[in-house]
């Protein structure tokens, strides 16, 4: 558990000590305010329509807000995920730095315990940073609290699957850019990965769907948390790592 | 203190360590000597758990490196060809993450690492970051990291590569200061090196041991056979047949190298050559350095046992 820490430690600080934490926050809270300050506008201009011509109960802040807000940072996340993943293990590679973690006394399990923590703390700062956004809403509000804490809840698994393939690409390759590359397009992969489902066929169909990452992220914006969501994007999480395991282990023995 | 037994790695089809056998003391500092390519990195990659090998037993600190690899890393302190450091950490931080992976207790961790610090002459940088440091400063920051727990084996891998000339007289004080404590084996492809530090030699070539000795005894086996050079004005072919009696010749020019049986064939070279009328210009002992020794050992298939 120490040595994960120490690893983590390491990790999380070289990212603030090189420019990517800044960039990388900096750029998702400009998106995801952009997209807040305007959704809110058009929440507002709907609501102040109703009102005027008096037809009943408008689209409520859920529905209208929150809901495609947390739904687009998962998008967010997916274009920026690569670049906290990219360099964790490839870098290492590429400095011969690798070598200090494999011949020190810990486990590879804890190396990549370690940087897995390192950058999913990272995602959660980010994560804890957009907190502003629905005290902003409480405060002047009455949104539900259910589906903001499982948006979040979702969100930060969903990032999670994104950081353990981009863990396991980057210990796949020396160069950061194919990591970079590999996380992004597979990412993109298990989104898109449903789209198949009308053509494939009820089977076959049910699989991929369920292989969808986004899939499973539509119950928890609606506030639902669903063991079997939870546990899909857990399994997944674990099995990257697993991967990651085996590459590394591989690369000794080559 | 270290054991290898038939050790063999094999990149692919490609054989580059071949059933290596050795056996290091505790104590003592043993040199690997050999060109580039010779399998030393390998060999040592392989001894600290780094890599597997394809067959055989590597036995340190009592523990089988394959089998018990991280009690095995615990005793043993490794800088490998390219100093493994992060550039973007200032050194302090950079010995501090050292230490915690290799487990220093907290309490004496500060102190360890202070005295590491001035151990190998980095004191003066240790706020400064790794990236803003000459090849040979983080040469001595790949050194530090190794040094920092104490381990009582270390391995490492061309450790004067970089440096300027006073700082390899620094860094080869220092590994003399630790024979005794620690058990140290150190690689090399250039010669003084060696000499100037170790106990022990162990030569690779292709992989393979070609000796393994002491320095002196190293020296005296390579003169084997009494080697003298005879330089004569004219080279007769009679005289040079007559001499053939005596030893094996190699002629280079007006220069004769004569292998002699004994030392007392030495009067008879003279008289013969005199005797045939070839002109004696100069009779000496062909002394037979180290550098030779290395460059027979590596360059044929000969071995000198």
């Amino acid at each position: 558990m120490k040595n994960i820490w120490s690893i983590a430690r390491r990790d999380f600080q070289s990212y603030f000590t090189s420019p990517i934490a800044y960039i990388v926050i900096a750029g998702f809270l400009a998106i995801m305010g952009w997209m807040f300050f305007w959704s809110l506008n058009h929440f507002n201009i709907q609501n102040m329509q109703y009102m005027q011509y008096g037809g009943g109960k408008g689209p409520s802040i859920t529905e209208a807000i929150i809901r495609p807000l947390y739904g687009n940072m998962n998008v967010v996340f997916l274009f920026l995920v690569p670049f906290i993943t990219m360099r964790l293990f490839a870098e290492e590679r590429r400095q011969h730095t690798i070598a200090l973690l494999l011949t020190a006394p810990i486990h590879l399990t804890e190396i990549i315990l370690g940087k897995f923590l390192a950058a999913f703390a990272l995602v959660l700062i980010m994560l804890l940073l957009t907190g502003f956004y629905p005290i902003m809403l409480f405060a002047t509000g009455n949104p539900e609290l259910g589906p903001i804490v499982a948006s979040y809840i979702g969100t930060l698994l969903l990032a999670g699957c994104c950081l353990s393939l981009g863990i396991l690409f980057s210990a796949m390759t020396e160069n950061q850019i194919v990591a970079g590359a590999l996380t992004f397009s597979s990412g993109l992969f298990f989104w898109l990965v449903s789209w198949a489902q009308q053509a494939a066929g009820s089977v076959f169909g049910e699989l991929l769907n369920y292989l969808s990452l986004t899939g499973h992220y539509n119950n928890f914006g609606q506030g639902l948390l669903h063991s079997s969501d939870i546990v899909f994007y857990l399994s997944f999480i674990g099995l990257g790592l697993f991967f990651t395991h085996r590459v590394l282990d591989s690369y000794r023995w080559r | 203190m270290i054991t290898v037994t038939h050790l063999t790695k094999q990149y692919g089809p490609r054989t580059a360590v071949h059933d290596l056998n050795f056996e290091v003391k505790k104590g003592e500092i043993v040199g690997f000597l050999g060109p580039n390519g010779a399998g030393k990195s390998t060999t040592m990659k392989i001894l600290t758990g780094f890599m597997p090998a394809s067959e055989g037993k590597v036995m340190i600190a009592g523990h089988d490196v394959f089998h018990e690899p991280i009690k095995v890393k615990q005793s043993i302190g490794f800088l490998p060809e390219n100093p493994p450091v992060y550039p973007e950490m200032s050194v302090n931080q950079y010995l501090d993450f050292a230490a915690r992976l290799h487990q220093v207790p907290p309490k004496g961790q500060a102190a360890a690492i202070a005295n590491t610090l001035k151990r190998v002459g980095l004191w003066d940088v240790r706020h400064r970051l790794i990236q803003n440091l000459s090849k040979g400063y983080r040469q001595r920051v790949g050194l530090a990291q190794a040094l920092v727990h104490n381990p009582p084996v270390l391995i490492l891998d061309e450790p004067t590569v970089g440096l300027d000339p006073k700082q390899i007289i620094e860094i080869r004080e220092l590994i003399k200061s630790l024979r005794g404590d620690h058990t140290v084996l150190l690689s090399s492809h250039i010669l003084p090196e060696v000499t100037a530090t170790c106990d022990r030699v162990i030569v690779l070539n292709r992989g393979k041991i070609v000796a393994e000795d002491t320095i002196d005894h190293l020296t005296s086996r390579a003169q084997g056979g009494l080697i003298y050079a005879l330089t004569v004005r004219n080279v007769k072919a009679a005289g040079v047949e007559a001499l053939m009696q005596l030893g094996k010749i190699h002629t280079t020019g007006n220069r004769l190298t004569i292998e002699l049986k004994s030392e007392d064939a030495r009067e008879k070279v003279i008289e013969t050559a005199v005797k045939h009328d070839m002109g004696v210009l100069e009779f000496v002992a062909d002394k037979v350095s180290l550098e030779d020794i290395f460059l027979k050992l590596t360059t044929n298939e000969g071995s000198l046992a």
